[in-house]
């Protein structure tokens, strides 16, 4: 019964930012340091991910191809399909449930709990077009550049591991890799990036929209949002793949 | 004028109070008292509509500000300003940018009017000086008065202050005590106070409503109050240990 609340609950909230998005205009400072927020400043945490994850990938599946028959190209396929369809977006889908979605959540739900969001509605201004839609447009916006950086820098890293240990020299990685390219990856790759944005962002904002107990609260809304947000980033993926692919 | 009529209030199947009535004329003030969890700061939420009620109604000068759309309740809540308990204020920015922040989204001023209409503000509360320090390094008092500023910088008609002194020693209590007194006489502000503090009551209050086992167990003047035999109005009132 508690889950159709919450859903109920999310819903609403989703459409009274929809319905108030008229009013982004008036706080579109709001909407460019959120994009600051999630954009910019979760660049380092998300080229670090992609250059190790595409690292690990590219020395793990020259370990497994040892055949003689297999060309070393292969692994530069491998690595370059597996980056830019599933790794880069899932890895750092799960990377920002943390940064970002906990930053939201805690944020909001403190706001909630010293009532600066009473505080808000009290002097007129509309909260959820105020707190939650530059939130959720900015994750719109700025995941799939981040997707876009996660998935540069993994194929890199990918590449760059396969020279330093001398297992697949750069001229057979990048011939694997644009052997089996296709835009239409890319452009899978960036839709679900823009559905985890959804999803990390309006989930962190509802937990934290509706936090109550106190610091406890602050606790918990945060856990939740990052726990749901991971559950359902990994539901979607799935989703996608079958619907898409 | 505040009239509340009839307020019916449940959280799930705890009922919190049932038929609140009463009257706030222009430019008086009214204290809400009661012990802790008997609502007080919630039938304050009712007054500008941050929670809705079970039934009754909140006129607004003869307009149920429950029944208006949100464009309109928004408008109407720009006449009231409020100061939280822990005064809300928004830990993001400055004392000095939490008092500007209604005046840069709700009016046109330009940077020097609202320079100028935020230390006036500030100055009216005896914190010219603090502006721009961060909020995190505001003592209590001084947070309860950054959050008065900003609840008068829009001019409002109704200042709700959600126990203004609680927290505060003495001193510091009876300035925000005279501030109260100053803006309900000098800008013929209307205002409820939610209080358990009787020294305060009797400091700014014009009249009081008691809150007791889940309804409005007293209401009346404060002269009615000092002559009352409500046993439980004198109980709460000596327990606070005020002598009258």
């Amino acid at each position: 019964m508690q889950v159709f609340q919450d859903f109920g609950r999310y819903c609403q909230l989703l459409y009274q930012a929809i319905r108030s998005s008229s009013e982004l205009k008036s706080y579109y400072k709001n909407f460019v340091s959120e994009m600051i927020k999630t954009g910019y400043d979760s660049l380092p945490i998300v080229i670090l991910a992609g250059v190790f994850t595409g690292a690990v990938l590219s020395i793990q599946t020259s370990y497994q191809l040892v055949s003689a028959l297999i060309p070393r190209s292969t692994i530069g396929a491998i690595v370059t399909q597996s980056i830019i369809i599933e790794l880069a977006a899932v890895i750092s889908g799960l990377v920002l449930a943390g940064r970002v979605g906990a930053r939201i959540a805690t944020e909001l739900g403190t706001m909630r709990v010293s009532e600066q969001i009473d505080a808000l509605e009290s002097m007129g201004f509309n909260s959820v077009s105020f707190l939650v839609l530059p939130r959720v447009l900015a994750g719109f916006v700025m995941f799939p550049v981040l997707y876009v950086a996660a998935a540069s820098t993994g194929v890199g890293g990918g590449l760059l591991a396969g020279m330093v240990t001398g297992q697949v020299p750069a001229s057979d990685f990048l011939l694997g890799a644009r052997s089996f390219f296709l835009p239409w990856d890319i452009i899978f790759g960036i839709t679900k990036s823009i559905v985890f944005g959804f999803i990390i962002t309006s989930i962190s904002c509802y937990k934290g929209y509706f936090a109550s107990g106190g610091a406890e609260g602050v606790g918990k809304a945060t856990t939740n949002a990052t726990v749901l947000s991971c559950i359902f980033i990994l539901l979607a993926d799935l989703l996608l793949a079958i619907l898409l692919l | 004028m505040i009239e509340v009529k009839n307020l019916k209030k449940s959280f799930g199947k705890t009922l919190i109070w049932d038929d609140v009535s009463l009257t706030v004329p222009e430019g008086e003030t009214l204290a809400v008292i009661g012990r802790s969890g008997c609502g007080k700061s919630v039938l304050m939420k009712h007054l500008n509509a941050l929670l809705t009620p079970d039934e009754g109604e909140v006129l607004l000068d003869g307009q149920n500000i429950h029944n208006l759309s949100y464009v309109d309740l928004r408008i109407q809540r720009q006449r009231f300003g409020v100061l939280f308990q822990g005064a809300a204020l928004f830990d993001s920015i400055s004392a000095f940018e939490n008092v500007a922040f209604p005046l840069r989204y709700f009016t046109k001023m330009k940077e020097n009017q609202i320079r100028k209409r935020v230390l006036d503000c500030l100055e009216m509360v005896n914190l010219g000086e603090i502006g721009n320090k961060s909020t995190s390094e505001l003592s209590g008092g001084m947070r309860k008065r950054v959050g008065l500023a900003r609840a008068i910088v829009l001019e409002p008609n109704y200042l709700l202050y959600d126990e203004p002194t609680s927290g505060l020693d003495p001193e510091t209590s009876n300035e925000i005590n005279e501030l109260i007194i100053h803006f309900s006489e000098n800008l013929n502000i209307t205002s409820i106070v939610v209080t358990h503090d009787m020294h305060s009551v009797l400091d700014i209050a014009d009249s009081a409503a008691f809150l007791d086992e889940q309804k409005l167990s007293w209401y009346g003047t404060i002269e009615e109050m000092t002559k009352s035999d409500h046993k439980r109005l004198n109980s709460f009132i000596k327990a606070s240990e005020y002598n009258i």
